[in-house]
């Protein structure tokens, strides 16, 4: 243990911590920039430095690490000019629109804009005058609200290993581009959004939609319905300020009634119903010598990663699409149909914890029904925008039902949420169906957690089935490099492009550090032991969904509604 | 040369894009897009890295330029010796402004700083060979060696 | 009368570089081989007892430096010579590698010896690309004479950043990447190319190493100043009669470099500032002429030796506009990583083209020097850190220059 006093209080910390996290250990919060909790240490703000008697320079409080006997102190009026005026010099460069930005209010610089009472900026305001990238459906870039953290970068290039965002020039003229300093939509891009969350300002959001939404409700001739995906509903609360979780899934469904749907239904419903189809389709390859290992295929990034990467593995994928997408097919046929609705008047809206959702609702194939099979797509925070302007106190509504024929869920479909969900989700059904006996202990445990590559094997009767889950594409990618190496010793892999999977997704309230996503995946866990229904194959919906519409998985109306093919990207430059 | 040949030669140099880069501007005077993707590919970088790199060091250009590339140092030192007056020279020899090539694509035009020539200011680089004590009038016979 | 004294030139003009055999009949390659009978704990103490200290502008003591890196474990160290001589004003490095680049070859030799180190690197300023074959025929010609076992020097450019002056960027550089600097620690010692132990040096500092092993530390240690002994090589340009160089003690006095050794001011003009160390080194006015050049004498009137570069400036320039053209320089020239340095040198150039234009005030003056010293202890690195003394010590030792442009 190292012991050194930091503003007069004595600390002892581990060797080799630094004097960021000596600080915190005795209540002392050094106000950072750069840093994040997840990601490499990079000490480019210069935001953290502090006194160290004894050196003439100041040390960044994230990189220093701690000596025996050092003194350190954190407020003294020479760090308070230094950072203030390191803060000035970022602010000066900076748009000045936090009344129109997209992170009011949930911004790092803006909070210590505040906690710095920077009122006046001795430097002339100078933005640099980029051009805003809107050239992809699910998020935008303002790079002059860029303030050169790198936190992107490393959440792009590392966590992610697609590589679409680098540096450009030097000095005053650097900057975070993509490709070549291409647009975004030219560049290696999956959409999955990570960057956003590493972002510490409003230099990368979604590609909002409110406005077409309540366009949609104002108009008398639509009607609008939605689908919530599994991650949104543990999140949500954390956008109106309860603890993750904490809103209760009754009042959601009211709060969605209140800011204008006039249908509630629940993409669980789907979920349920891709694990009969993927389940068959697994069961299927393994009896007749399909393509294997089989790849999950609900993750638009990890879609976007497989075209663009992989294109040689797209016969791995397994050819149903997303719940959301099988969901958006039936709304408009089956749906239309038992409710007695035109689908033409049908405004079909998703909510997703998911940025890569919006570029997948827009593919010019999801159209099977007839008409775009899902018309619209709102992120968990756009829908925290709805809340929070509508004013509604959830403390106080009264709970609410989910509308019929395609809400009801069971606790299988919930976990499609977190990494491993889809998996767990899938071997519960598939194992019933093999070996006739019903799984007394649905649990699955070695399929969840935040670790990034896990693996299974399962033991059906006899017929072991190997399984791996990855989440976060850089895992993907070693899975992947297996499989096209011919050596990947696995039946099937699920993959989640995003970090946790989709309780850590691209369109989630921002999340700052991984303990984030490890509480919604108990949030998400919690849920499924919950319910009363755990496997898919026991939803009532289902069930009638299949008696009366589509008679079997995999059969000819499955196929032409809720299966899909894949197509290289040819990106030119990875 | 074909780009891809000339990168080839510095496979297995481990850091070595930076000097393959150097052969790359010996013979097509810029980076073009493909050869950056070349070189992220043999030199196991992403192509936004490799372009990170060749937009970071001002010798290295991704913008077609020039064959002849014409610097003028404007570091202190030559900028108390009369650098302005040889940047007028050359801008009106060449036809350009600072920055800008010449239409037959034979030279481009470049400000660099100290090039370690100090006992001889004012001083330019053609091509990166330098030529000191440059007076306004010695500019048309220097830029008429590489005409 | 202050005397040259020729240590690192001790072989300029007498020898043909690309002849070894002109520099073994010098003694060339002698004091590798007794470095090499010695055991490396007593080479290293001697090279300590000598207080060498780097002459790239840092001045740490080079035998402290190398015993870092010789008690770090690992199974490949590296000694990088730092070639990339990019202080505007200085071209001292150049004159030892066009006219004795085997002594630096010999001093790095040594120096691999010491740390025991197999791998070295030559990072040669992109704008020396004529020095690259001298370079290779020498390290070739030492390998060929079986000179130098076990140990292989390879040249590397630099492509056109000053920053890769900093010991971290110019290790980032030879990596492949971007030149830019790393926050320290760990130091290059620990941790340094491909995170393996590395010294880094500059080649005046490997030049002097050879003789240090002939002639001996104590020797060395009683020349010049006592506490940053030895001798320095002076490049001078500006408003000088005597635009060349010299080498001399350390207990010259700048008066003496100026005004013997420079040949003072031409057309019997009066001296009006010099900047010493480089671009980055303060300017100093006609009352602080008789500090000697030596490191810690420097740093007592808030001056640096730095690369021993000297600027002269006569009464008739306009230092405002001098150091608004260098303010344009490390603005050019930040690598942009650090917020403090990438905004601040930015800003720094802005707010002195405004005064330079005419357009100031005492306000922007005030500002400058709050930026100024905010920078000088907040950046990265040595850059930012450097950059705003120009600024900083012609507004303090000048400022009617300054008040006389305001609006």
């Amino acid at each position: 243990m190292v012991n050194l006093t930091i503003d007069g209080i004595k600390v002892s910390v581990p060797e080799g911590s630094t004097i960021l996290q000596a600080a915190s250990e005795v209540g002392i919060k050094i106000p950072t920039l750069c840093f994040h909790p997840d990601q490499s240490i990079k000490a480019n703000c210069r935001v953290c430095v502090c006194e160290v008697e004894g050196n003439r320079l100041l040390q960044a409080a994230c990189a220093m690490p701690v000596f025996e006997g050092m003194v350190v102190k954190t407020r003294t009026p020479k760090v308070l000019e230094a950072r203030k005026t390191i803060l000035e010099l970022i602010l000066s460069n900076h748009p000045q629109d936090c009344l129109n930005c997209i992170r009011n209010g949930n911004c790092e610089l803006q909070d210590l804009a505040q906690e710095y009472c920077i009122r006046e900026n001795p430097f002339e305001y100078k933005v640099r005058g980029f051009a805003k990238d809107f050239s992809t459906p699910a998020l935008f870039r303002d790079q002059d609200k860029c303030i050169l953290c790198r936190r992107c970068i490393e959440a792009c290039s590392v966590v992610q290993s697609v590589n679409a965002l680098g540096l450009e020039g030097r000095g005053y003229n650097s900057m975070v581009v993509p490709t070549l300093g291409k647009a975004l939509i030219d560049s290696p891009c999956v959409m999955c959004g990570q960057c956003i969350h590493a972002c510490p300002v409003g230099a990368i959001g979604e590609r909002e939609q409110i406005d077409e939404f309540l366009a949609a409700v104002a108009n008398p001739d639509k009607v609008v319905i939605t689908q919530i995906a599994p991650a949104v509903r543990v999140a949500i609360a954390e956008e109106i300020g309860m603890m993750t979780g904490e809103m209760p899934m009754g009042t959601f469904v009211q709060g969605l009634r209140q800011i204008g749907f006039d249908y509630v239904l629940h993409t669980n419903f789907s979920a349920d119903l891709t694990i009969l189809e993927e389940g068959n389709e697994l069961l299927k390859r393994l009896k007749e010598g399909g393509t294997l290992p089989m790849f999950t295929s609900c993750s638009p990034g990890w879609i976007n990663f497989c075209e663009t990467f992989y294109p040689d593995l797209l016969d791995n994928l397994s050819t149903c699409k997303s719940p959301q997408q099988m969901f958006g097919a039936l709304a408009k046929t089956y749906w239309a149909e038992k409710m007695g609705i035109d689908p033409s008047k049908i405004y079909s809206v998703s909510i997703m914890p998911c940025v890569a959702k919006k570029f997948e609702a827009a593919r010019p194939e999801m159209n099977d029904s007839g008409y775009q099979d899902v018309d619209l797509v709102l992120t968990t925070r756009e829908i925290g925008r709805l809340f929070r302007m509508s004013g509604l106190d959830f403390s106080k509504l009264p709970a609410s039902d989910f509308d019929s024929w395609m809400g009801k869920y069971t606790g299988a479909a919930v976990i499609f949420g977190a990494s491993g969900g889809v998996m767990e989700a899938a071997l519960r059904t598939v194992y019933e169906v093999v070996t006739g006996k019903t799984l007394e202990d649905v649990n699955f445990a070695a399929t969840r957690g935040i670790t990034g590559i896990k693996e299974a094997a399962v033991d059906l009767d006899g017929t072991v089935v190997k399984v791996a889950i990855a989440n976060g594409l850089a895992n993907a990618r070693k899975l992947m490099e297996q499989v096209r190496a011919g050596e990947s010793p696995y039946h099937f892999i699920e993959i989640m492009a995003c970090p946790g999977g989709c309780i850590g997704g691209g369109g989630q309230p921002i999340t700052k550090a991984n303990v984030k996503r490890v509480e919604r995946i108990e949030a998400i866990y919690a849920e499924d032991e919950g319910l009363p229904l755990r496997k898919s194959h026991d939803n009532p919906e289902v069930k009638t969904l299949y008696e009366e519409f589509l008679h079997e998985p995999l059969g000819h109306k499955s196929h032409e509604l809720l299966h899909t093919h894949y197509h290289p990207k040819n990106k030119k430059f990875l | 040369m074909d780009y891809k040949e000339i990168i080839a030669r510095y496979d297995g140099k481990v850091g070595g894009i930076i000097e393959a880069y150097h052969a790359l501007l010996r013979e097509f005077s810029y980076l073009p897009e493909e050869a950056i993707a070349e070189a992220a590919r043999v030199f196991k970088l992403s192509t936004a890295e490799a372009y990170g790199i060749a937009t970071f060091y001002s010798m290295f250009s991704v913008e077609a330029r020039g064959k002849n590339v014409v610097r003028i140092c404007e570091s202190a030192p030559c900028h108390v010796a009369g650098a302005a007056d040889v940047v007028a020279a050359l801008e009106r020899e060449l036809g350009i402004k600072m920055g800008e090539s010449t239409a037959d694509g034979k030279f481009a035009l470049e400000f660099t700083e100290c090039v370690g020539q100090c006992q001889a200011t004012p001083v330019i680089t053609i091509n990166g060979k330098p030529y000191l004590d440059v007076s306004p009038a010695q500019i048309p016979a220097i830029i008429a060696e590489y005409k | 009368m202050a005397e040259e004294m020729r240590i690192v030139l001790r072989n300029y003009g007498k020898i043909d570089p690309l002849k070894i055999d002109d520099y073994l009949a010098q003694g060339g390659y002698k004091s590798l081989e007794k470095a090499r009978a010695m055991n490396t704990a007593d080479l290293i103490a001697e090279v300590k007892k000598s207080n060498l200290r780097g002459r790239g502008g840092a001045g740490f003591n080079c035998g402290m430096k190398w015993s870092f890196a010789a008690g770090a474990q690992a199974e490949q160290k590296y000694v990088i010579c730092n070639a990339d001589e990019g202080e505007p004003g200085t071209y001292k490095d150049r004159l030892i590698m066009e006219n004795d680049p085997h002594t630096l070859i010999e001093g790095m030799a040594i120096c691999a010896y010491a740390i025991g180190a197999t791998q070295g690197y030559i990072y040669l300023r992109g704008e020396y690309p004529f020095l690259v074959s001298t370079l290779n025929t020498a390290i070739n010609q030492a390998k060929e004479k079986g000179l130098v076992k076990d140990f292989d020097i390879e040249v590397r450019s630099g492509a056109g950043a000053y920053v890769c002056g900093e010991e971290t960027a110019l290790i980032e550089s030879i990596e492949g990447k971007r030149g830019e600097p790393r926050f320290k620690p760990p130091y290059p010692p620990s941790e340094g190319l491909w995170s393996k132990p590395t010294i880094v040096n500059n080649v005046e500092t490997f030049a002097n190493i050879p003789v240090i092993i002939e002639k001996g530390a104590d020797w060395y240690a009683g020349i010049g100043n006592p506490a940053y002994p030895g001798t320095k090589v002076f490049t001078l340009t500006g408003d000088i009669n005597n635009r060349t160089f010299f080498e001399v003690p350390t207990s010259t006095t700048i008066r003496e470099i100026v005004f013997q050794f420079g040949g003072g001011i031409p057309g019997g003009k009066k001296f009006k500032a010099v900047q010493i160390g480089g671009t980055s080194g303060a300017f100093i006015p006609e009352a602080l002429l008789d500090t000697p050049v030596a490191f810690d004498s420097m740093s007592a009137i808030g001056a640096t030796l730095g690369s021993g570069a000297t600027f002269v400036i006569d009464e008739s320039r306009d230092i405002v506009d001098v150091a608004t053209r260098i303010a344009g320089f490390f603005e050019h020239e930040s690598c942009g990583k650090c917020a403090p340095c990438r905004e601040g040198t930015a800003r720094t150039a802005e707010l002195m083209e405004k005064i330079n234009e005419g357009r100031g005030s005492n306000k922007d003056v005030a500002l400058l020097e709050k930026l100024g010293t905010v920078m000088s202890y907040s950046c990265l690195c040595g850059l930012g850190q450097a950059a705003p003394a120009p600024v900083l010590t012609t507004i303090k030792h000048f400022k009617a220059d300054y008040e006389a442009k305001f609006v």
